[in-house]
């Protein structure tokens, strides 16, 4: 089925309300992918879901990604968002730091988003401001580091039967 | 095999001798209860070693032990997540003395493939592992030779082995209590 809605309508809605708030707008494989400041986040997803014209009011999921060499925007949030009704997926993205990985809860937008959230803390260490529960949910409670930044090896460090060598390591 | 060959019992009128030592350990032998802690593929295996084809019910292991106070065998067969880890503990320690381990597959024994900050890189890091089964996963074969390694060691395990200061330490390696005598 075709969607009703194309990347044109879409874009052009958003900017007209959250124009300064826009960074960046890409369509990779013709998926409309818009970067936006961290602190509008909460503010366009909210309005995305209450705006009639779009009905933008399913979360598909929330990740994150550890770009290292990108200073002052080391964290990458990206949201996934989709429309029933018109049958429309949306990817929001935005930035965060490495000193300060602190973006809005939008836990009371979608209660869907509280596991989500609590993974991407699991494993970026993502603070978000405003959950209700904000404690590790797929590791275990003792672990002290977030492994899924880039600055931590994948491997266990404590495994003594392989030679560095063969192992890239 | 199963049978303590060289049993010897001195037959009298009224009365029957032998060595309770080995009495003991025929009885255990012939009746070792497993308890399968299985996480995956390994645990498919072990499936297939409890089925009538390799039928592990003829060394007297048919009954599964599903609470660990009345098994003898702690079969570990799978992946365990660091997160899984102080289960395995616990399973363990609630066991009831005399009891063994036997670590089944490649990722029991050593992480096997899972090099990575999740998974616990062999049981041997949380408790004492009598037998390893190399294998990944390994056949029912090698699982009934691992077992059958098993019961040489239960055939000739002392009665008083447990109470050791050698057996002590060991648990205490672990951080885990030891009888008291």
């Amino acid at each position: 089925m075709k969607s009703k809605l194309s990347n044109e309508m879409v874009i052009e809605e958003i900017k007209s309300h959250f124009g300064d708030a826009i960074r960046n707008v890409e369509e990779p494989y013709g998926f409309l992918t818009v970067e936006v400041d961290a602190a509008k986040i909460h503010e366009i997803i909210s309005w995305l879901k209450s705006e009639p014209s779009l009905a933008i009011s399913f979360l598909t999921n929330i990740g994150a990604v550890h770009y290292p060499d990108n200073k002052g925007n080391e964290f990458a949030l990206v949201y996934h968002l989709q429309s029933m009704t018109n049958n429309y997926r949306l990817r929001l993205k935005a930035h965060v730091s490495l000193e300060q990985p602190e973006i809005k809860s939008i836990v009371d937008i979608y209660s869907g988003a509280n596991w989500m959230e609590r993974e991407t803390f699991d494993f970026y260490g993502i603070q978000f401001v405003g959950h209700p529960n904000l404690t590790r949910i797929l590791n275990e409670d003792s672990m002290d580091y977030y492994p899924m930044r880039k600055e931590f090896h994948l491997e266990d460090a404590t495994r003594e039967d392989k030679d560095d060598r063969f192992f890239g390591r | 095999m199963g049978k303590i060959e060289d049993l010897q019992v001195i037959n009298g009128e009224g009365y029957q001798l032998s060595v309770l030592d080995k009495v003991v350990a025929t009885a255990r032998l012939n009746s070792v209860w497993p308890l399968p802690f299985a996480t995956s593929c390994c645990g498919i295996e072990y499936m297939a070693t409890m089925g009538s084809n390799y039928d592990l019910a003829r060394f007297g292991m048919e009954r599964m032990s599903f609470s660990p106070r009345q098994a003898d065998l702690l079969i570990v067969a799978g992946t365990i997540s660091k997160k899984l880890a102080p289960i395995l503990k616990q399973v363990y320690e609630q066991m009831a003395e005399p009891k063994w381990v036997i670590s089944v597959g490649a990722c029991a024994s050593s992480g096997g493939i899972f090099d990575t900050y999740s998974v616990l890189q062999g049981i041997d890091r949380v408790i004492p592992v009598d037998v390893y089964v190399p294998g990944c996963p390994p056949r029912p074969e090698q699982i009934i030779d691992g077992i059958m390694k098993i019961h040489e060691m239960v055939k000739h395990e002392p009665m008083r082995r447990r109470y050791s200061d050698e057996y002590k330490s060991l648990l205490n390696k672990y951080d885990i209590e030891g009888n008291e005598e």
